[in-house]
């Protein structure tokens, strides 16, 4: 019973990242209808740039909206610089790119801060609660992480920005005859899927250890998040994330064929299944058109 | 009178193929406009390249300001709304969510909380389904959502293609008294694109009437409602 | 979506374009244009052994290997329309095949090649099977989550009797047989050239057939393809089964050239060069994947030598800036270079 307590709570941290990237992955999903490869690797770049701001001395409650903000600032950077220009090129001619960034990003971590793994503080420090069932940082990262869902949530839901975006990425069309600066709007989005990323990765970096690699496998259960919970909706892609993390989980704790060897095979084998059997995900509405 | 909306050698094209080949045509400031033409004419082509939707070449002033080369969102902001062909509706979003985008561009809270009011004063169904996902609101609902979500806008020009498509005839009356009050009380100009041509010559001052990317005939409404060989060769009523 | 198909297939296009001119005398002579490039490349291609030193033919070698490979990531994506993030996956599994058939059986490594073939098709046909249901961008997704995993499939310890896990198996090289008189190298530079030049034949000829009309059939409006009685389920499984087979057979070579694998010689890097290959020469242009190999061959060497620390990142940009430059890759700009040399030897 503890261990399944134990494994719901881990199950539901890590959820909470997978959670993240999934959002940050639909999010720029619905504003461009393409996905960023890229994404963990931004994320990445992102712990880093705290790292070095914690080496320097600066203290954390300042490193984290610190990088949250030089996160924004990049992806919005990167959507202008390099994604804009390519303006309705093919889906193949996307990937190139987003590999490209994947490439550039990867190899620049690696060239500033090398390869080598380092530890990453906690911000929340050491320690564990209710007789060590859960730890500090795990509460940190749920709280965390459900702080900004909820904020993003009543951002898209109350704010007219929030609005403008979400028609913007509906019908660009119809939002430009409106007056939504769409172009600004889809670089907000990239903006605030970095931003979000920067968030993941700050909190699952104390738990997998920094490096240019770090991100992968957890971009990886993103995606599975995001195709369980549907494409097209960021509420779904919440809730896929947090199931994979505790699938993740319990299958690894009480299948012991899976053990940690084939944790990453399971997110393969949820994309297939869930895309084959259910394409627009457990949460993705087809939306009721009249044409 | 001057004029609010000044166009001379309009042309336009999809890709390669060149649909408008230089119209020359204008909208007086409060006054309304028609443009009158066969299927494929070109009069959605036209109300597209007035606001940027396509590309374009000619000169297009508005209020004074060459606005032929300017970016669709800003010429929406200077105050040019558009009832697209289609309706444009935001199909995710609610009713309430799609007027809201309608008054996107402007600030004041409350003068968009009366104008929601106003819009909803004259089109009571979409007050009924502020709520509905708009995806699911009938042809014909939709239809005045557009028109409403332009009235958002607070336009001083308003470019409405084919406004009475779907509705049923007695709205149609209803929404042609509407858009006469905007126009008389608000003095908002308009250019309308229709197929019911009687109701729209009633409405008008001015109409033009296109055939394959030109303009054939223009005049002042009453000369073309009057004009039988017009109507017969062009309007078919 | 659909996948940025430039042309139909080499030759093709040109041909079909004098067909619709009226002068076809451009076409002839663009026809004319590939088939002395074609025989300058075969002639460079026999010679490049005897010019070169050992380092620079095993690069050759690889080049080839990873052509065939694109080659058949062309026939999936440019012919039949479909993605494949993953397809790093085909060409372990046909490295594998090799590697364990040499290592563990003493099969001779001729032997390899063909059963590499066979079992990559069969993998390559069920893994088209779910794949039916994926159209575009979630395709990318799914069989991009297959690059990401394919290490530690291998990796895994019920297989471990067979693929020696993370250690990898170690491939003797093969001699020239029948005392023909070139060193190893050379003698596999042989072998893969005459391959590809198969592979590349009966990729033409798939192209020019029944078959491959219906599989541009399906790419181009899948909808018109059933209803006209193309078998659309049946085509599009076999297209990844060809297509897993060309890129199987491309890494049983790769790992008798190489000499040795495990699973970290197949990381979803592997697969991104490929794709990346793909669409630098052109999807659906048949001998772009000659250019594409090329690309991901040496273009990380040319990179390296610019900036040794920032290899990845210079590599990175080139292919940014090439997806701004040719976004259709190198065979849309032929056929675009075509286009206009035949206008204008008509408005002469
Ligand atoms: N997106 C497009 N691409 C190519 N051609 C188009 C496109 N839209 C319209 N056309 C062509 O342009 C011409 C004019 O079309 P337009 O939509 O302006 O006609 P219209 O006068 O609005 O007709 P209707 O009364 O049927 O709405 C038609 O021949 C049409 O086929
Ligand atoms: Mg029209």
């Amino acid at each position: 019973m503890e261990l399944l307590a134990q494994q719901l709570i881990t199950g539901i941290a890590t959820g909470g990242i997978y959670a993240c990237m999934a959002l940050a992955v639909v999010m720029i999903y619905q504003a461009i209808h393409h996905l960023n490869f890229a994404q963990g690797e931004m994320a990445m770049f992102s712990t880093f740039i705290a790292w070095q701001m914690l080496a320097w001395g600066v203290p954390y409650w300042l490193v984290i909206p610190l990088t949250v903000v030089v996160s924004f600032a990049g992806g919005v950077a990167i959507e202008r610089l390099v994604i804009r220009p390519l303006g309705d090129a093919p889906v193949l001619s996307h990937i190139v790119v987003f590999i490209g960034l994947f490439a550039i990003i990867n190899s620049l971590a690696g060239f500033i801060w090398d390869f080598t793994i380092k530890p990453f503080p906690s911000p929340f420090g050491e320690g564990s609660q209710f007789g060590g069932l859960i730890s500090n940082h795990q509460i940190g990262m749920i709280a965390v992480t459900m702080t900004v869902l909820v904020m993003l949530f009543l951002f898209f839901q109350y704010t007219r920005v929030g609005l403008a975006m979400r028609a913007a990425a509906e019908n660009p069309a119809s939002a430009r005859l409106v007056g939504i600066r769409v172009g600004w709007m889809i670089a907000l989005g990239w903006g605030m899927a970095a931003a979000i990323g920067a968030v993941a990765g700050i909190l699952i970096a104390p738990i997998v250890f920094l490096e240019p690699n770090m991100m992968l496998s957890i971009l990886l259960y993103g995606f599975a998040g995001a195709v369980l919970g549907g494409l097209t909706s960021p509420t779904g892609a919440v809730f896929g994330g947090f199931m994979v993390g505790i699938i993740e989980n319990l299958a690894g704790t009480y299948i012991p064929e899976i053990g940690g060897e084939l944790k990453l095979p399971i997110a393969l084998f949820l994309i297939v299944t869930v895309l084959v059997f259910k394409p627009t995900g457990l949460f993705g509405r087809t939306v009721v058109q009249r044409v | 009178m001057s004029k609010l909306l000044e166009v001379t050698g309009l042309h336009a094209s999809y890709g390669d193929f060149r649909v408008l080949h230089g119209l020359d045509f204008s909208v007086e400031k409060g006054g309304i406009s028609t443009l009158l033409g066969a299927n494929g004419a070109g009069k959605t082509t036209t109300l597209r390249a007035l606001c940027g939707m396509i590309k374009r070449s000619g000169t297009i002033r508005y209020d004074g300001n060459d606005i032929g080369s300017k970016a669709t969102e800003e010429i929406v902001r200077m105050g040019v709304a558009h009832v697209p062909e289609g309706r444009g509706t935001f199909t995710g979003l609610t009713t309430e969510e799609n007027l809201e985008c309608g008054a996107m561009t402007r600030s004041s809270r409350a003068e968009i909380a009366r104008d929601m009011e106003q819009v909803y004063h004259w089109f009571p169904r979409l007050r009924e389904r502020r709520a509905q996902q708009a995806g699911t609101l009938s042809g014909g609902e939709q239809q005045m959502l557009a028109i409403a979500r332009a009235l958002m806008l607070r336009p001083r020009l308003m470019l409405l293609d084919e406004p009475s498509f779907g509705l049923a005839p007695m709205i149609v009356q209803e929404m042609f008294s509407i858009l006469r009050k905007v126009n008389e009380e608000e003095d908002v100009a308009m250019l309308i694109v229709e197929q019911n041509a009687g109701v729209v010559l009633e409405l008008a001052d001015t109409a033009f009437v296109l055939e394959t990317g030109g303009i054939v005939m223009s005049g002042t409404a009453a000369e073309i409602r009057d004009n039988e060989t017009i109507r017969a060769a062009y309007l078919g009523y | 979506m659909s996948a940025n198909t430039t042309t139909t297939a080499d030759g093709q296009a040109p041909a079909k374009q004098g067909v619709s001119l009226p002068q076809p005398a451009a076409a002839t002579s663009n026809a004319k244009i590939m088939r002395t490039a074609g025989v300058i490349l075969l002639a460079i291609g026999i010679a490049a052994p005897f010019l070169s030193g050992n380092f620079l033919i095993f690069q050759l070698t690889m080049m080839m290997i990873y052509a065939i490979a694109i080659l058949g990531l062309n026939i999936l994506t440019g012919i039949n329309g479909q993605f494949s993030l993953g397809h790093g996956a085909f060409y372990a599994v046909g490295a594998y095949t090799a590697a364990i058939m040499m290592d563990q059986f003493g099969i001779g490594y001729l032997w390899t090649l063909p059963v590499a073939g066979i079992i990559c098709f069969v993998v390559g046909f069920l893994f088209g099977l779910p794949a039916l249901r994926l159209e575009g961008v979630y395709l990318a997704l799914a069989t991009f989550a297959l690059a990401v995993v394919t290490p530690q499939l291998f990796k895994l310890s019920p297989f471990e009797h067979w693929t020696s896990g993370v250690m990898g198996i170690v491939i003797s090289k093969p001699d020239a047989p029948f005392g023909l008189p070139l060193n190893p190298d050379q003698w596999l530079y042989f072998l893969t050239f005459a391959i590809g030049l198969l592979a590349y034949v009966c990729a033409r000829n798939l192209v020019g057939s029944r078959t491959g009309r219906a599989l541009m059939a399906i790419r181009d409006n899948p909808i018109a393809a059933g209803s006209m009685g193309v078998n659309t389920p049946l085509f599009k499984s076999l297209a990844f089964g060809v297509s897993a087979l060309y890129t199987g057979v491309a890494g049983a070579l790769g790992a008798i050239v190489v000499q040795y694998i495990s699973p970290d010689s197949f990381t979803f890097t592997l697969s991104v060069a490929l794709v990346v290959g793909l669409v630098v020469g052109g999807v659906g242009w048949l001998p772009g994947a000659l250019f594409g190999g090329a690309f991901i061959m040496f273009v990380p060497n040319i990179a390296e030598e610019l900036s040794k620390g920032l290899s990845g990142a210079v590599y990175g940009l080139i292919m940014i800036l090439m997806m701004y430059a040719i976004p259709t890759g190198l065979g849309g700009l032929l056929k675009a270079a075509l286009t206009a040399l035949s206008k204008r030897s008509m408005n002469r």
